[in-house]
Formats: C-alpha cells, sequence, structure tokens
C-alpha cells in the first residue's frame, strides 16, 4: 500500500522518516556503549558536577514557568501590552466583541 | 403603518435587548436583556406566519380553511422551552456566584483574566 | 450478521441511545453507583459503536437520508407533499460521517477516562446525565439536514456543556467561568434563530436542501450569512471572539475539556456545512472565503501568542486550541475563496479543503490526548499553576510520553498526525498567496516553543520534595489516554490511507451541493 502522502506540490513519506531516525538510534547506541560501563550509587559520580561548586536547593535550582520566555514577551512588549489588557474578564465586554466583528461583516459582505 | 406595527416592536425591542446587554453592569438585568432578545426574535417568527383574514390553524369545527402558518408557532414554542431553560441556568449561575464572590456586578466578577 | 433493525434505523439510534441512558442514569445512580458507571460506560461504547457503524454504511454506499415518522425510513418527499420534503431529515454525508467518527472516538476516550477522573466526586447523578446528553447533542448537530434541528441541538450542547462547565463550585470561579460561557452562547443561538426566521420568512423551507434550492442571493440573504458566521465562528472560538475558551476550558473537568474540544469543532462543522452547502456559489466566495482567512490568521496568532505567556496549564492549552482552529478556518477558507474558480479549486483548492478537514479530526485527537493528560496530572498534584509544579517526569512516566506525543502532533513534528494535515495547508496556501503560509509556518514554531515551555516546567527538572508521593495516574485514565495516543501516531504512519478513505469524500462531499440536493429532493 501506498505510504506517501502527496499534497498537490510535494509528497511525505513516514517511512523514509522512521528510517532515518532508526539510523540516528543506532548512531546514539554506538556512543552510549562506548561510556563507562560501572559506578558506584550513592557516591559523587552520580551527583551533578557544576564545576566543583555546592549543587543549589532543589527549589532555588527550578526556574518557574513564568520566567522562561521572559524575553520574548519583553521583545514583543508593544504587541502585548495593547493584547493583554483587551482580555478583560467582563462577560458583556465579550458581547461587545461579538457585535463588533458581525457589524465589521456587514459591512464587509453587504457592502461589497 | 398599522401593517408593520409589529415588525417595528421586534426591532424595538431588539434595540432594548442588546442595549440592556452591553450598558449594564448587573447580571441579572444582562440575563433579563438576552430575555428580552430572545423574545424579540420569537415574536419575529410568529409575524412572519401571519396571513391577513387567517384564522388559528386549529382544524377541528373550523369556520373556514384559510389559516396562518402553523409552523413558526411551533418553532416559537420550542423557542420559548429553550429560553426558559437558558434564564434558568443564568438565573441560577448569578445565585450561586452572588454566593460565593458576594457581587452581581460584572466589573467585579473579574477572577479570570488574560 | 447485523440486524435489519439497526440497517434501517442507526442514524436515529445514534442520537436516542445516548439520550435515553442519560435520562435513566439518575435512576440506576440511584440504586448503585458501581451501576451508575457500567450503565455509562456501556452507553458510551454503545453510542461510539453505533456511529463508527453509520459513518462505515455512509462511506461505503454513499449518503444515508433518514425521515423521522415517515413510512419508510428515507421517503423524503411523500407524494402528497407535492415536491417538498416535510419532516425532520437527517442527511448523512461524508462531512457528517467525519464527524461521527470524531465523536465515537474521543467520546468513548472520555468517558473511560472520566469514570476514574471524576469518580470520587459528589454530585455524580447529575454529571454523567449532562455527558451523555452532550453527547448526543453533538451527534445530532453534525448528521441533521434541517436547519431548526441543527438550532435545537445547538442549544442543547450550549447548555449541557455550560452546566458540565460549572460542575465543581468550590470557589465560584468554574461558575463564572461557565457563566461567561453560557452568555455568549446565547447570543450566538438568538442569532442563529435569527437567521432561521430570516430564511423561513422568504423561502417557506427549513430543510436544508430545500432552502439550497430556493436560495437568491438576496439583502437579507446576505444579513443571514452574515450572522452565521457571526455565530458559528463565537461558538468554535475563533478570535476576537475567543475570549469565553480559556476560562471555559481552563475550569472545566478534563474529560469535559476533551469534548468541549468535539462540541467547538461541530460548530464549525455547521458554520462550514451552512457556507457550502446553503449557500454554494450563490454568495461571494472570493469574499467570505478572505473572510474566513482572515479569522483564520487572527484566531491563530493571537491564540498562540497570548498561550505564551500563561501560567496555567490549561489556560495555556485553551490558547492552543483557538490556534489550531485558526488553522482549519484559513484551509476551508482557502478553498472558498477558490470556489469559483476551477482551475485553481483543482490546483489547490481541494488540497486546502483536505487539509483543513484533516486537521478537524487530527486536532480533536491530540488535543483531546493533551488535556486529558494535563488533567491527569491536576488530579496527582493538586494544583493547575505550573510555577509549582516541576520534576514529575521522575514518577509519571507515561503520562510524560502521552504528553510527549500529544506536543510534538500539535507543533507539527514528523511523524505525528499534525505534520500531515499541516504539510496539506502549507503547501496549498503557499500557492495561493505566500503570505498566509509564512504566518501559519511561524504558529507552528510558537506552538513548539510554548509547548516546550510546559514539558520543562512540569516533566523536567529535579525532584521537588513535595511531589514525592505523586504516583502515576490511575489505569482507566491511561487506558482513555492511551486509545487517542495510539491514533496519534497511526494516523501520522498512514496519512495517505487516512486522507483517501475519509477526508477526500467529506472534502468532496462538502464541495459537491447537487449530491446533497439529489439525495433528499431526488426523491427516495
Amino acid at each position: 500500500m501506498a505510504l506517501t502522502l502527496s499534497t498537490g506540490s510535494g509528497f511525505w513519506n513516514p517511512v523514509v522518516w522512521l528510517i532515518a531516525i532508526a539510523v540516528v538510534v543506532v548512531v546514539v547506541y554506538l556512543v552510549w556503549r562506548r561510556g563507562e560501563a560501572g559506578y558506584t550509587a550513592g557516591s559523587a559520580q552520580v551527583k551533578p558536577f557544576i564545576s566543583g561548586n555546592a549543587e543549589p536547593a532543589k527549589k532555588v535550582a527550578q526556574m518557574p514557568a513564568s520566567n522562561l520566555y521572559w524575553g520574548f514577551t519583553e521583545a514583543l512588549s508593544g504587541y502585548y501590552s495593547r493584547v493583554v489588557p483587551a482580555h478583560t474578564g467582563i462577560v458583556t465586554d465579550y458581547l461587545l466583541w461579538v457585535l463588533w466583528v458581525t457589524a465589521a461583516l456587514f459591512l464587509l459582505v453587504v457592502i461589497t | 403603518m398599522f401593517a408593520n406595527l409589529p415588525y417595528l416592536t421586534v426591532v424595538v425591542l431588539t434595540v432594548i435587548g442588546l442595549s440592556i446587554i452591553l450598558l449594564k453592569r448587573n447580571m441579572v438585568k444582562v440575563t433579563m436583556g438576552l430575555n428580552i432578545l430572545t423574545s424579540a426574535v420569537n415574536l419575529l417568527i410568529i409575524v412572519l406566519g401571519y396571513r391577513e383574514g387567517g384564522i388559528a390553524p386549529i382544524y377541528t369545527l373550523a369556520p373556514q380553511t384559510y389559516m396562518v402558518l402553523p409552523t413558526p408557532q411551533a418553532l416559537c414554542l420550542t423557542s420559548i422551552v429553550i429560553g426558559v431553560a437558558t434564564t434558568a441556568l443564568l438565573l441560577s449561575f448569578t445565585m450561586v456566584i452572588y454566593r460565593k464572590y458576594g457581587t452581581v456586578n460584572v466589573a467585579e466578577m473579574r477572577e479570570l483574566k488574560e | 450478521m447485523i440486524p435489519q433493525f439497526l440497517w434501517d434505523h442507526a442514524p436515529a439510534m445514534t442520537v436516542a441511545v445516548p439520550l435515553l441512558a442519560a435520562f435513566l442514569c439518575p435512576l440506576i445512580g440511584k440504586f448503585t453507583a458501581t451501576g451508575r458507571k457500567a450503565w455509562v460506560l456501556a452507553a458510551a461504547a454503545a453510542t461510539s459503536a453505533l456511529a463508527l457503524f453509520t459513518a462505515w454504511r455512509v462511506y461505503t454506499l454513499g449518503t444515508w437520508v433518514y425521515v423521522f415518522g415517515a413510512t419508510v425510513p428515507n421517503l423524503s418527499v411523500p407524494p402528497d407533499s407535492g415536491g417538498i420534503p416535510i419532516r425532520i431529515i437527517f442527511e448523512v454525508d461524508a462531512m457528517s460521517a467525519l464527524m461521527l467518527v470524531i465523536v465515537a472516538i474521543v467520546g468513548f476516550s472520555v468517558i473511560l477516562y472520566s469514570l476514574s477522573a471524576d469518580g470520587k466526586r459528589s454530585g455524580l447523578e447529575g454529571y454523567y446525565t449532562l455527558f451523555l446528553l452532550l453527547i448526543a447533542s453533538i451527534v445530532g448537530m453534525v448528521s441533521t439536514g434541517d436547519l431548526f434541528n441543527f438550532f435545537v441541538f445547538f442549544e442543547i450542547s450550549g447548555l449541557a456543556s455550560a452546566a458540565l462547565v460549572a460542575y465543581r463550585v468550590e470557589a465560584g470561579r468554574a461558575v463564572e467561568a461557565g457563566l461567561k460561557y453560557f452568555v455568549v452562547s446565547t447570543l450566538a443561538g438568538i442569532f442563529m434563530l435569527f437567521v432561521i426566521a430570516i430564511l423561513y420568512g422568504q423561502y417557506n423551507a427549513l430543510n436544508i436542501a430545500m432552502l439550497a434550492s430556493r436560495m437568491q442571493f438576496t439583502m437579507l440573504d446576505k444579513i443571514a450569512l452574515v450572522l452565521i458566521i457571526g455565530a458559528l465562528a463565537t461558538k468554535a472560538g475563533s478570535v476576537p471572539m475567543h475570549f469565553w475558551t480559556p476560562d471555559a476550558y481552563a475550569l472545566a473537568p478534563s474529560s469535559v475539556t476533551a469534548l468541549l474540544v468535539v462540541a467547538s469543532q461541530a460548530s464549525l462543522y455547521g458554520l462550514f456545512r451552512l457556507i457550502f452547502t446553503l449557500y454554494n456559489l450563490s454568495l461571494n466566495a472570493a469574499t467570505v472565503g478572505w473572510v474566513l482567512i482572515i479569522l483564520g490568521v487572527l484566531s491563530m496568532f493571537v491564540g498562540v501568542t497570548m498561550a505564551i505567556p500563561q501560567k496555567d496549564v490549561k489556560r495555556l492549552m485553551a490558547y492552543h486550541a483557538i490556534s489550531q482552529t485558526g488553522y482549519m478556518l484559513l484551509g476551508v477558507g482557502t478553498g472558498l475563496a477558490v470556489l469559483g474558480n476551477v482551475a485553481m479549486l483543482d490546483a489547490f483548492g481541494r488540497m486546502a479543503m483536505e487539509g483543513g478537514i484533516f486537521h478537524i479530526i487530527n486536532h480533536a485527537i491530540y488535543k483531546g490526548l493533551l488535556f486529558l493528560t494535563a488533567g491527569a496530572i491536576i488530579y496527582r498534584v493538586g494544583t493547575r499553576d505550573m510555577n509549582r509544579m516541576g520534576g514529575l517526569g521522575h514518577r509519571m512516566k507515561w503520562t510524560m510520553i502521552f504528553f510527549m506525543i500529544g506536543a510534538l502532533a500539535i507543533a507539527g513534528i514528523p511523524p505525528f498526525n499534525g505534520f500531515a494535515s499541516k504539510l496539506m495547508i502549507y503547501e496549498s496556501v503557499y500557492l495561493f498567496n505566500p503570505v498566509l503560509a509564512i504566518i501559519a509556518m511561524v504558529v507552528s514554531i510558537l506552538t513548539l516553543a510554548s509547548f516546550v515551555k510546559v514539558f520543562h516546567s512540569i516533566f523536567m527538572g529535579p525532584q521537588l520534595p513535595e511531589y514525592e508521593h505523586v504516583e502515576e495516574a490511575p489505569t482507566a485514565m491511561l487506558w482513555g489516554m492511551g486509545i487517542l495516543a495510539a491514533l496519534v501516531i497511526l494516523f501520522g504512519l498512514f496519512p495517505q490511507q487516512v486522507v483517501d478513505s475519509l477526508i477526500t469524500p467529506a472534502a468532496n462531499a462538502l464541495l459537491d451541493q447537487s449530491g446533497y440536493l439529489a439525495s433528499i429532493l431526488g426523491g427516495a
């Protein structure tokens, strides 16, 4: 059975991708096999290595979700400062938006 | 002018309903505004079925066979029932929010925003 | 082997079985709670089996016309009616069959999940009633060929889903979300009723096929078209009428959210059905097509950019649902914009429509999976705030794998199903207008970025001390998620089979208005 998905101007065959992934997995396995086989549990070998510094407490080391994309939101602050306050929580504003869009569609569809 | 009076009523009710739901801040009033809007559309449906000189669409002992259309009346009944359920659910939501938040002002029930 | 009763009456049974089961639920629940769980599971299994049977018959034998109350089930135009189809008619063509397949898959997985996720809550007698009622209303919305019947099922789904969203009262947040959702839904319902009044007043018909055959595109019909787009795009959650979506999806119980996604897509189906079958070429296809495209592009962009700064995991996923709805609007809008131009329609219009429609089923599956995994995490951890989660990958391995599959699928990464439908949309929309395809690709990258954020903050990182006791999600929930994840992988590995057997007939049925009319008006 043909496994190729043909869009009008291109194609995509998942089998090709699976073969590529299989090759990558084999390469990864070969590299992994060259590592150290044994280790002593509980010693310094299993702790994270931070150039000899002490490992910070779990809570301090965790990066909370709100801070992960600070750079992105800061760069687009001109956009966010307008769009985010538009999401007031007021339900009559929600209705106002529905009516504004319907009115705009009136002008677009009925007049043209 | 009098022939169009029902349609004018529909327009007036629609405008009243829309202005209530957009301008009022009390949730109970917004619910009633939605109810008025539903009534306006129900009235429109019934009026569209009217035929000049027709009688009520009941066949038993009918004095004449020229009747107004019965289908809009069935549509309107269904819509009234839906409107009752809608208004009841909206009012019960408002009651629970009043009990939990202490307010029925739409501008103050804004725990969920952005 | 299959009883003659089902061969004749399956479309009606698919609505009747969940409806009857819904109203018997409180009665059975009065005696045994376990009996109620078994009853609900059996009803969901029966509904899914009936829906899949109906879809299978439609795909193999053609459009299924079912008339309620006639002497023979397919007697749409009785000899004494004067050539007018009377009675309520269910017309299940290939596009409806696709939506039935979606409801069957997602409905069963979600109820299986909900048996353990919501099993220990109080007030369950109303909960499962509303759940089955919501499933029945979605099935009704997608099968019907009658405009007023569509409105009735539309309102039933609005009522049932609003009550389900507000189910867990607690501090009142969920009730606020349910209120906001329901107010917007009521306004959309009033618009739909207005449309029915306008169309009935002009053409004295409620059947979609009858209206389509009598349609002249007068000024009143243009007003009706605008109201239809306004109402149904609002219920589907497209920007700028999307404000209810994050509130409702975030605060509903997770199984309900997955089904709300399907309900929103049923409204999207209604929009496509009314535009393509009721109006078809009588409207100004280029203008309305561009309207859908602009709504789609706005939804994609605003959805994903609002998702990135969110802290609440389900609110973030809800914004992504808005964004993915934009892809569907973009694909089908492109097909609509070139509807009058046969050369362009064959070159890329059909492919764009197939991409948009394929995206509907893909989205239902992977979004359902993502919401169910979010629900599993919230069930074990007790909070929806991502700032307080971390390191859950150490304990919840299966949930993590399912989440990864869902996140890679929504970002459009091969070999999952999201990639197949997005590729179709990118390539065909590029031929229409390159800027739109570039915006779509940028949105895809931002989707991946935002899900990397979610994955990292929930699953990665050190094992936090307060989550030492967290275990893997319960088995019923894992099975529910597993069905959807298996389908994500399956649809991704065999996309051409899925497109050939499910999607191309659906796109053709949508574009082919005369076939739809002939099934009803051409006689029995």
